[in-house]
């Protein structure tokens, strides 16, 4: 919980990860990508506030007791949702996997909601699986990588047959939400991995299922926007947006901004710190205390007050998620800010 | 800053037309490379600071290094930068030959070898440690291409319409009729190379196919073109940081 000017806002970390990228976990033979894959890791963190970073031999392998420190003691941050991220081919162990994540819940049940994963290109044993990792886990969601490798293939859609083939599985077995990374490659990659038009057939064909499109489909954030804008069930995934422009390049950060607000609004974007990539406190902070600068750039944005922030920065995830949220952290019936808001953008409709 | 390896041209030559040569065609390729574009980014490698190094030996033979943000950029752009990098030095007056290479990429190898062999993206990547591709690149783009008209037709059209132009007078105007400036020769170039006219008397508003937008669909073609000019910044401004964080520039 974080509280600002009298505003108790309720955090959830909907994006982040508890990962083990050490030397000690390279793949031999494949040193060279384990290592260009958490280097490249680390640079994105130099977008960050300076007092922020870390060293790279922190970064590979951090601590649970540095993580619980960096979310929920110092990071404002109340529910946290663990995200896995496979990458087996280069760790041994995994980069991020189900089990490494289930050591967090284990140990922390009510800090913690578990994601799991799978990959429609694993076949029948993927989908075995996959139904273990549901039984043994109970998430709600899963995180899928559609840009990643597997033998001979170079990635997959989200419409594929087989793909539908596990989302009808994952409704099935209770699963409501999930997330999509479309943004900065994770594989190399050889096609056009950023199209979102498979999340827009897959949206519309599981009407039960929420789409969390993570890091908003950069490098094509207007595609993402356009396909989104048409989609009850697509949402916004903050991570990356957040972290690596709200402090390096405020002035594109706030595009970025007035654009999902525009084309997805408030309703539909989620907070993710992207963890351990950037810590959430500055995250936080940055965004409740965030406003447009001077501008005519900016003119016909809609705003951003304080209950918009409130429901990015948890309660749209709580609602995804079933997390309990005290009441003193709900939104007040009473809205003057919004309401402020609401006519300021009126007012500007008028005028333009 | 990048480096200008231009010393051994500058050392110990015994031929000082020779030297005179080679630092005039240094100067070419550095320029020649300024039409070689991140197509992801409508930005050309050189303002990017993607070239770390150029030198022209003696007998005219150019050795361009180029280097990306990170070691995971995406290898089919990368594939056509090296390859765009490759064609426009070779053609700048006084090379005699062009080595080009990408360096600290995980495809360096096979991109390079690719490049040097003058093979498409497939037979490229073909057979080797970092995977097989697909497809060939032209699609690919195409797809930017038009982006950047989009995004380019923001930088052209915001700044009219602030000024008070109409939606109907932007929907009327032609080309020769929106006042000079880089963003639209920049939009123009883009037009070209879409096969779009881009004369004079040609509509300045056009969707990516080349087709005019009327005034009714106006204010939702422009709404989209301002989007994908934020998105290109984005890019841009994550990627530049990224490079700066690898390469301390």
């Amino acid at each position: 919980m974080y509280e600002k000017n009298g505003e108790k806002y309720f955090v959830v970390d909907s994006h982040m990860h508890y990962w083990d990228a050490s030397p000690e976990n390279w793949v031999p033979g494949a040193e060279q990508y384990a290592k260009g894959w958490i280097e490249c890791f680390h640079a994105y963190q130099s977008l960050g506030p300076a007092e922020t970073h870390w060293s790279i031999e922190h970064f590979q392998k951090y601590s649970e007791a540095d993580l619980m420190k960096d979310l929920f003691e110092d990071g404002h941050v109340d529910v946290a949702i663990a995200q896995p991220t496979y990458l087996k081919e280069w760790y041994t162990e995994g980069f991020n996997t189900t089990e490494r994540n289930g050591q967090l819940l284990r140990n922390h049940p009510d800090k913690f909601r578990l994601n799991t994963r799978f990959d429609p290109r694993d076949g029948e044993a993927g989908m075995r699986e996959f139904e273990r990792n549901v039984e043994e886990w109970k998430p709600l969601g899963a995180k899928l990588y559609t840009a990643e490798w597997n033998g001979d293939s170079r990635g997959f859609k989200l419409s594929d047959p087989e793909c539908y083939k596990f989302l009808e599985r994952a409704q099935e077995l209770g699963i409501r939400n999930i997330h999509i990374h479309k943004g900065p490659t994770i594989w190399p990659l050889d096609k056009d991995a950023f199209d979102v038009s498979d999340v827009d057939k897959a949206a519309t064909t599981f009407q039960g299922l929420n789409f969390i499109v993570e890091h908003v489909g950069l490098p094509r954030i207007e595609d993402f926007c356009f396909m989104a804008t048409q989609e009850p069930n697509v949402y916004a995934g903050l991570s990356v947006v957040l972290g690596g422009l709200m402090h390096a390049r405020p002035r594109f950060f706030a595009k970025v901004m007035g654009e999902l607000l525009f084309w997805v609004g408030e309703d539909k974007m989620t907070f993710g710190s992207d963890y351990a990539i950037w810590e959430p406190r500055w995250q936080v902070e940055g965004l409740v205390d965030w406003d447009y600068p001077e501008g005519h750039d900016y003119d016909d944005y809609p705003r951003l007050g304080v209950d918009g922030k409130k429901k990015i920065l948890g309660l749209n995830a709580a609602k995804l998620y079933d997390i309990p949220v005290p009441a003193e952290l709900q939104l007040s019936a009473d809205t003057p800010a919004a309401q402020d808001d609401a006519e300021l953008v009126n007012r500007e409709v008028a005028q333009a | 800053m990048t480096v200008l390896s231009d010393t051994r041209v500058l050392g110990s030559n015994s031929n000082d037309a020779a030297a005179a040569s080679s630092l005039g065609t240094t100067a070419r390729v550095w320029e020649a490379l300024r039409a070689v574009r991140d197509p992801e980014l409508d930005t050309d490698v050189v303002s990017l600071d993607f070239v770390a190094s150029v030198e022209v030996s003696e007998h005219g033979v150019a050795h361009v290094s180029l280097r990306l943000p990170t070691y995971f950029c995406a290898p089919n752009f990368a594939f056509l930068m090296v390859a765009d990098a490759h064609d426009v030095v070779s053609a700048a007056d006084g090379v005699s030959r062009a080595d080009v290479v990408l360096i600290d990429h995980f495809a360096s190898d096979a991109i390079n070898a690719g490049v040097a062999a003058r093979a498409g993206f497939v037979s490229s990547m073909a057979g080797t440690e970092v995977g097989e591709a697909v497809a060939e690149l032209d699609e690919l783009r195409r797809t930017f291409t038009e982006r950047a008209l989009m995004a380019g037709t923001d930088l052209v059209v915001r700044p009219l319409m602030r000024e008070g132009v109409t939606p109907e007078q932007v929907a009327a105007m032609t080309l020769g009729e929106a006042p000079a400036s880089d963003d639209l020769r920049r939009l123009r170039a883009r037009r070209r190379e879409l096969g779009i006219p881009s004369e004079d008397t040609d509509p300045l508003v056009v969707d990516p196919t080349g087709r005019t937008v009327g005034v009714d669909a106006l204010p939702l073609h422009l709404r989209k073109a301002r989007s994908y000019q934020v998105g290109v910044d984005a890019n841009t401004s994550i990627c530049r940081g990224q490079l700066a964080a690898r390469y301390g520039v």
